[in-house]
């Protein structure tokens, strides 16, 4: 796939998430506010140019745009490493379903059937609930949740191309299952899964949103954006911005990666195929 | 016949589904740190009266008995009584059941035509300004998380205007704050699977034909082209009716709406093992059902699409 072949709208989208990226990455060595330190002195100050507080301050008196760019770092790597994990492990699995058919076909695409058939966000409520509450526990509980789409995906994909006359000409050179895999089936669907990634990935976003809205999330002092906005529901009427401003980092963040995933799939890969 | 196959097939299939789903549940609760007789009796409790009420509870045999009896309880038609209330698990479902069901089913009358409606408007206007505003809005309604978009409206409609009470369980003042906030997110995903569809269509022989014929361009439209993309559409809806439940988990908390999503998350917070069980037992198979409803009518729509007789 080229860049060139990328519509516009998805690459304008790629630019704001490198911004935002970059922008949690590098804002905080320059900015003079701590995202935890707490001033009682300057609470739940609207946003303002003159008192030095860009986008206000909340109900501790932390640094709103601090919080944000620190919630932003957590929002966008938890997600980016459980699409990751999902994406690998639906790979693997959806190879060995796909390329080995039969029983461990219908077994592996069993457990990915009670998996999608499941509301997602209680499954992965139960399983950021069983797990300490933290980054990690977020990342695995949509990992956990995330792998049946590539499964399902992936097997599809390699039930369509193992047939192919290049796997056939493998198998024929004496290629051992092992290497069939590795070497000619995995490359053909690697591509296609990031595609589904690029597509999950927003969604991914919200999920790790609202798992830290509900408490589940990284934990005090630390920033994250879906915390925030919990945090600032009680405000929501003196000092609406508390909440607000977390709200629209997510939805700003999410409608690009959503953007950049439609795009992708626009241009390159038919997903329709398989139910994800 | 092949639809009686179909059915009893389906049904043996769902049975096992949801025993499968009641053993991912069970191991998890059971996996839960923190003891729910510790939590029910409080930290000062005596260690002889924790010991008693796990006795109760059942809680110190062997994980597999544990789950069998429960196997056993559900067959007899009982769910069992919640940890922390004593109340019936099953009797409360049936209760906060109707109330899901009922922001269910108001969420998807609005999100039916809004979502239909704007992917046909955005399809026949391809490639315009109009089509990449409307695109735009339909990505940007699943990229708002619900309990963001409903405190949005919290704020607006019942702060800012008090048009309706910002939460509670009740009457159509009560229901329309939430049901719109879960309308949104699928009324998005049915707009861009509507013009997907209806761009289809649009290039097939059938609608050319039809305008050869002089057919008005109204008549391709609604004739022609929505008719054939309604059976889709309705494929949509019913899988989405698995986000409703996702979507009610959030709603319904930050609402206040008495329903069995709110009941759900209670329960993992609270350790109450009979409701989490309950819960998503319940959920899952409405889900399934639903999902059943749509082969079903999918067959009845569409009669080139053999559910029935696939192996």
């Amino acid at each position: 796939m080229k860049i060139g072949n990328i519509p516009l709208k998805g690459r304008a989208a790629a630019i704001v998430i490198i911004i935002i990226m970059a922008l949690s990455v590098f804002a905080p060595l320059v900015y003079p506010y701590s995202p935890v330190s707490v001033h009682l002195n300057s609470l739940r100050e609207p946003p303002s140019f003159s008192s030095g507080h860009l986008l206000g301050t909340d109900q501790e008196g932390r640094d709103i745009l601090a919080r944000l760019l620190a919630g932003g770092k957590v929002s966008i790597s938890v997600s980016f490493l459980a699409a990751f994990f999902a994406m690998t492990l639906g790979l693997a699995v959806g190879l060995t379903a796909g390329y080995l058919g039969g029983k461990v076909d219908a077994a592996l695409m069993a457990v990915v059937d009670l998996i999608l058939a499941f509301p997602s966000l209680l499954l992965a409520i139960g399983v950021s609930v069983v797990l300490p509450p933290g980054t990690l526990t977020v990342m695995l509980a949509i990992a956990s949740v995330g792998w049946a789409s590539f499964a399902r995906l992936v097997r599809g994909h390699v039930l369509s191309i193992r047939e192919a006359q290049f796997v056939d000409a493998a198998r024929a050179i004496g290629a051992s299952g092992p290497r069939i895999i590795w070497a000619h089936i995995l490359p053909q669907c690697v591509p296609l899964a990031l595609t589904l990634m690029a597509v999950k990935l927003g969604g991914y976003i919200i999920t790790e949103a609202s798992l830290s809205f509900l408490g589940l999330g990284a934990q005090p002092p630390a920033a994250t954006w879906g915390a925030m906005i919990s945090q600032g529901l009680d405000y929501i009427y003196s000092a609406p911005w508390i909440a607000v401003l977390p709200g629209l980092a997510i939805a700003l963040t999410a409608f690009c990666f959503n953007l950049l995933g439609e795009a992708l799939a626009d241009s390159g890969y038919d997903l329709k195929a398989g139910k994800f | 016949m092949g639809f009686l196959i179909y059915l009893i097939k389906k049904i043996i299939i769902t049975l096992f589904l949801l025993l499968g789903i009641t053993f991912i549940t069970f191991s998890l609760t059971r996996a839960l740190p923190g003891d729910p007789a510790l939590a029910l009796v409080g930290q000062r409790a005596s260690p002889q009266v924790i010991a008693a009420i796990r006795k109760q509870m059942g809680a110190d045999r062997p994980f597999i008995v544990q789950y069998l009896d429960y196997v056993r309880m559900l067959s007899r038609g009982e769910m069992g009584r919640s940890y922390s209330t004593r109340k019936e698990v099953l009797g409360e479902i049936k209760v906060k059941f109707p109330n899901t069901f009922k922001l269910a089913l108001a969420a998807m009358l609005l999100a039916a035509p809004l979502g239909a409606g704007l992917g046909f408007w955005g399809a026949i206007k391809r490639g315009t300004r109009t089509d990449l505003f409307l695109s735009s809005i339909s990505i940007a309604g699943i990229s708002v998380p619900v309990f963001f978009s409903g405190l949005l409206l919290m704020l607006l409609i019942s702060l800012g205007l008090k048009l309706v009470p910002p939460s509670g369980t009740g009457g159509l003042r009560f229901l329309l704050l939430p049901a719109i906030t879960l309308a949104l997110p699928s009324a998005a995903t049915l707009a861009r699977v509507t013009r997907t569809m209806v761009l289809d269509i649009m290039d097939m022989p059938f609608v050319k034909t039809a305008r050869a014929k002089g057919i008005g361009e109204w008549r391709v439209n609604a004739v022609h082209i929505l008719r054939n993309a309604l059976i889709p559409i309705v494929t949509v809806m019913g899988l989405d009716f698995g986000s409703y439940l996702n979507g009610a988990v959030l709603t319904e908390t930050i609402f206040g709406w008495d329903g069995i999503g709110r009941y759900a998350v209670d329960g993992i917070f609270r350790r109450d093992y009979p409701v989490v069980l309950g819960t998503i037992l319940v959920g899952t198979a409405v889900f399934i059902i639903v999902n059943m409803i749509v082969d079903i009518a999918y067959h009845v729509l569409d009669p080139r699409v053999r559910v029935f007789d696939q192996k």
